[in-house]
């Protein structure tokens, strides 16, 4: 992943975007933060943020003309928050917290400020707290003169004006009244004050400026030519702010500020040498991009004070603030388990794994989280930009492995159970017995014949029994696990066998019963022509006699994450239910549906967040749950959610048994039943005989020691072949207290300890643990 | 890559355990740990005998998969 990619993954997330009241505050003001505190009662933390960014919080509270409420997302939903209002409610009660002290300047220079309305003030307030000298020149009487005049005192009291002209004279600002400035030289004139200080700023409001014209340059109107984003002018000592009353502009208290706050950050670049333009942020904000659900918000109206000349209470502000949504996007963090488990969202994530990946030294701390995602695809349907984690999560696996540092014990055994199922012990292809040729070939999937083999052997002699032209039956697993944990080389050498098989019966069509091997092969074997089970089974009908098995029967439907997207196989699965006589309920859309924990290898590199994955979803229905992954059934019934795969209602169990209380059948037990599934095929249909290879070692697992060895990876083999070591060469070691016996064996990349004793039947096992790392004597 | 930390081992309480071949109590030992090609001395419970060493399941599922879990991460 190279930073440019990075960069453009990151910009695609927009999480991070400033909500709709800040984007618009000309100040930007976090309203957001501030609505937050707010909320919990806590005014002081609220008012601190307020006035971080308010020169004038006491005025500016009283009186904003607030902007921020035009584009409120909360107008979605019942009307937007009065920020105002809450804003007074907050100074009414903060102001007197306000405390501020200035920078210090080794070498603080001399600013004139011409003009004490807001702007100047602002300015001087800006540049006085960089540790400036600043030294204002009004020609009126007060300063701030215009507010006497706009703002009755029950608006603004006067009080309030007098504090913050005094915290402004307590930083060192400098106001002289009555003191006209006029163009030219002179005592007052400006190019005097340009002789005798650092920087003049002309803060004059409205009206023209003529007697400046002989040293600024004026527009056709008579006012100051000011560039609107740096507020120069044409002499570079002189800076212009404020509301001038050109044409088209409104007067706005807070656009006044903004003009001002934009003057002093030029200034304060012009004194240090900086350049007036480059990578300033004060710029007026684009309307904000972050995306808000506002639909899935129930709308709540604005809280109306009691008393409407004094405005909020506190308890009203509260409940006011408690109305901000806050506006965040997350779609994708709400609707993904591994995301919310990390506490992070995509535009942090991949700038995470983009660090993890170029670790050269130290830790790579984010290894697990890259082999958390289930790669799902359910964060790319929801997010407004299509922002696929899986995407990421899968390039980076793919990185890591190739610079050999993907941790081996992620999905060593998922590997090797691929192994497993793709060996001689399971895997086969035969055309239809009988025949020479295969219009279609069945693809049952590694985990149909690993979760109910019965099941592929019924639908397999279904399918014969309806189809012309040869229904071949090719046993083998898709590939998936070798392209959920990145390696590539292994994936393609599966694709290879695959194609050489497919070619080898005559390039049928495949029908596959998984959803994943479907997705897989479309993918990865694009030349073959590839249909799901399902919408095949919808056609042909499900075999004679199996008419209202499941009648009475209410099931809500789980669809497969690797299937979210096929619309035909949905449709087709909920027909068959029906015509079984079953009721079907959604549990989501099958398009947001989620992963079962299986995906992506998640269950193998981190079982909290698959398990947390799973139990989730089991909670959204009290009804038992259909699926029609093998994959997903074990997941359910492994974490204790009824649940029946559709071919267990359509072929239930002839003992009469419940088919929703199938337990999973667990690691062990899948192996078993794709080996003798091979074993019983071969024999039934093609009188081929292959040896069974019984073990000759009793060995008997308790239910509990079998769950534990289910958590711990390993194998019912793995156990045997350790006290078969142990009873052939005596290797082990013996307990006196328990009579135990404890033996070990390592085979391949993990070492497998076993606590046992030999019964009358047999062995009898306590305990099976492991471990990756070799031990040895000293020789 | 800087040189791990190697196991603290905890000591398990060997008394009972005794080499079923050799018919001797284990003893504490010198052992080598290695994991992606970092290797360590431990001592740990082994048969005097014979060499054959003893891993608790605490220690492998305690200090012995934190060790492998970090130097999976270097
Ligand atoms: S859905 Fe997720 S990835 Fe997409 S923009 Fe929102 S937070 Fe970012
Ligand atoms: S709902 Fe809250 S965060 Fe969103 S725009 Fe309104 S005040 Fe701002
Ligand atoms: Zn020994």
């Amino acid at each position: 992943m190279d930073s440019d990619r990075v960069r453009k993954l990151e910009a695609r997330c927009i999480e991070e975007q400033p909500p709709a009241c800040m984007a618009t505050c000309p100040l930007h003001v976090d309203m957001r933060a501030i609505l937050e505190k707010v909320k919990k009662g806590d005014f002081s933390g609220a008012f601190a943020l307020y006035a971080r960014m308010v020169p004038f919080p006491g005025i500016v509270g009283h009186i904003c003309d607030h902007p921020c409420e035009a584009t409120c997302r909360r107008q979605e939903a019942g009307g937007a928050i009065r920020i105002a209002a809450v804003e007074r409610a907050l100074v009414e009660e903060s102001y007197a917290t306000l405390r501020r002290t200035a920078q210090r300047q080794s070498k603080p220079k001399r600013v004139a400020v011409v003009g004490a309305g807001l702007a100047g003030l602002t300015a001087a307030f800006d540049l006085a707290m960089k540790g400036h000298r600043i030294t204002v020149l009004e020609a009126d009487a007060h300063p701030l003169e215009r507010l006497y005049h706009d703002y009755d005192e029950d608006i603004l009291p006067r009080s309030v004006i007098a504090a913050e002209i005094g915290a402004l004279q307590t930083l060192g600002v400098e106001i002289r009244v009555r003191s006209r400035v006029a163009g030219g030289p002179g005592p007052l004139g400006l190019d005097t004050l340009i002789d005798d200080f650092d920087a003049v700023l002309l803060a004059l409001g409205p009206g023209v400026a003529r007697n400046f014209s002989s040293t600024v340059r004026l527009t056709d109107n008579g006012r100051i030519d000011i560039d609107p984003n740096s507020r120069a002018t044409s002499h570079p000592k002189v800076f212009g702010g404020g509301f001038h009353g050109a044409l088209g502009e409104v007067y706005s208290p807070i656009g006044s500020i903004r003009d001002g706050r934009r003057a002093a950050g030029s200034i304060d670049r012009f004194l240090q040498g900086a350049s007036l333009t480059a990578k300033r942020d004060d710029a007026d904000g684009e309307a904000s991009c972050l995306y808000v659900n506002t639909a899935a918000q129930e709308a709540v109206p604005p809280v109306e004070p009691v008393d409407t000349a004094a405005g909020y209470t506190l308890e009203e502000a509260k409940a006011e603030a408690a109305r901000c949504f806050p506006c965040h996007c997350q779609e994708c963090v709400k609707a993904c388990v591994f995301l919310a488990h990390y506490k992070t969202y995509p535009k942090r994530a991949v700038r995470e794994i983009h660090n993890n990946l170029s670790i050269i030294m130290g830790n790579r701390k984010a290894n697990r989280m890259i082999d958390s995602c289930s790669l799902c695809g359910l964060c790319e349907t929801v997010c407004p930009t299509d922002l696929a984690m899986g995407d990421v999560c899968l390039e980076a696996r793919r990185e890591m492995v190739d610079s050999g540092h993907m941790p081996a014990s992620h999905h060593d055994f998922a590997l090797r159970d691929m192994e497993d199922s793709r060996s001689a012990r399971a895997a086969f292809a035969r055309h239809e017995p009988g025949r020479e040729r295969s219009a279609r070939v069945f693809f049952p999937g590694c985990q149909l014949t690993a979760s109910a083999p019965g099941h592929v052997e019924r639908v397999y002699a279904h399918l014969r029994d309806r189809l012309e032209g040869g229904v071949g039956l090719m046993v083998d697993c898709c590939g998936a696990p070798a392209h959920w944990s990145g390696r590539t080389a292994l994936h393609t050498e599966v694709v290879d066998h695959l194609r050489q098989t497919w070619k080898e019966m005559g390039e049928p069509e495949i029908v596959t019963a998984c959803a994943t091997c479907l997705t897989m092969l479309r993918t990865h074997l694009s030349e073959a022509p590839v249909r799901s089970l399902w919408p095949l089974l919808a056609e042909i009908g499900w075999p004679e006699g199996t008419d209202a098995r499941a009648a009475g029967k209410t099931l809500a439907i789980h669809d497969p994450c690797t299937g979210r997207h096929e619309r035909e196989v949905h449709v087709a699965v909920r027909d068959l239910a029906a015509r079984l006589g079953a009721s079907v309920r959604e549990i989501s859309s099958a398009e947001l549906t989620t992963c079962c924990g299986f995906g992506g290898l998640v269950s193998f590199a981190n079982p909290d967040v698959a398990n947390a994955t799973v139990d989730a979803r089991a909670a959204e229905r009290p009804e038992d749950y259909l699926t029609y992954c093998a994959m997903c059934r074990d997941n359910f019934a492994r974490r204790g959610k009824r649940s029946a795969h559709l071919l267990d209602l359509a072929f239930p169990p002839e003992d009469g048994a419940d088919p929703a209380a199938r337990p999973d059948p667990g690691f062990s037990g899948r192996r078993d039943n794709r080996a003798r599934l091979k074993i019983r095929l071969l024999r039934n249909l093609w009188g081929e005989d292959m040896s069974d290879p019984e073990s000759v070692w009793n060995v008997h697992i308790p239910d509990d020691v079998r769950a534990d060895m289910e958590r711990k990876l390993i194998l019912v083999d793995e156990v045997t072949a350790v006290i078969a070591d142990a009873e052939t060469t005596g290797r082990k070691l013996k307990d006196r207290k328990t009579g135990h016996l404890i033996a070990t064996l390592r085979s391949g990349p993990v070492t497998t300890w076993v606590e046992y004793e030999n019964t009358e039947t047999g062995a009898l096992v306590h305990k099976a643990y492991g471990h990756r790392m070799n031990v040895e004597a000293k020789s | 890559m800087s040189v791990p930390v190697p196991p603290e081992v905890p000591v398990p309480d060997t008394d009972d355990l005794i080499c079923a071949r050799c018919d001797v109590p284990l003893r504490m030992g010198k052992v080598q740990a290695s994991y992606m090609g970092q290797t360590f001395p431990v001592e740990l419970p082994v048969c005097p005998s014979c060499g054959f060493v003893y891993v608790s399941e605490d220690l492998a599922a305690g200090r012995m998969l934190k060790v492998e879990q970090a130097l999976e991460d270097k």
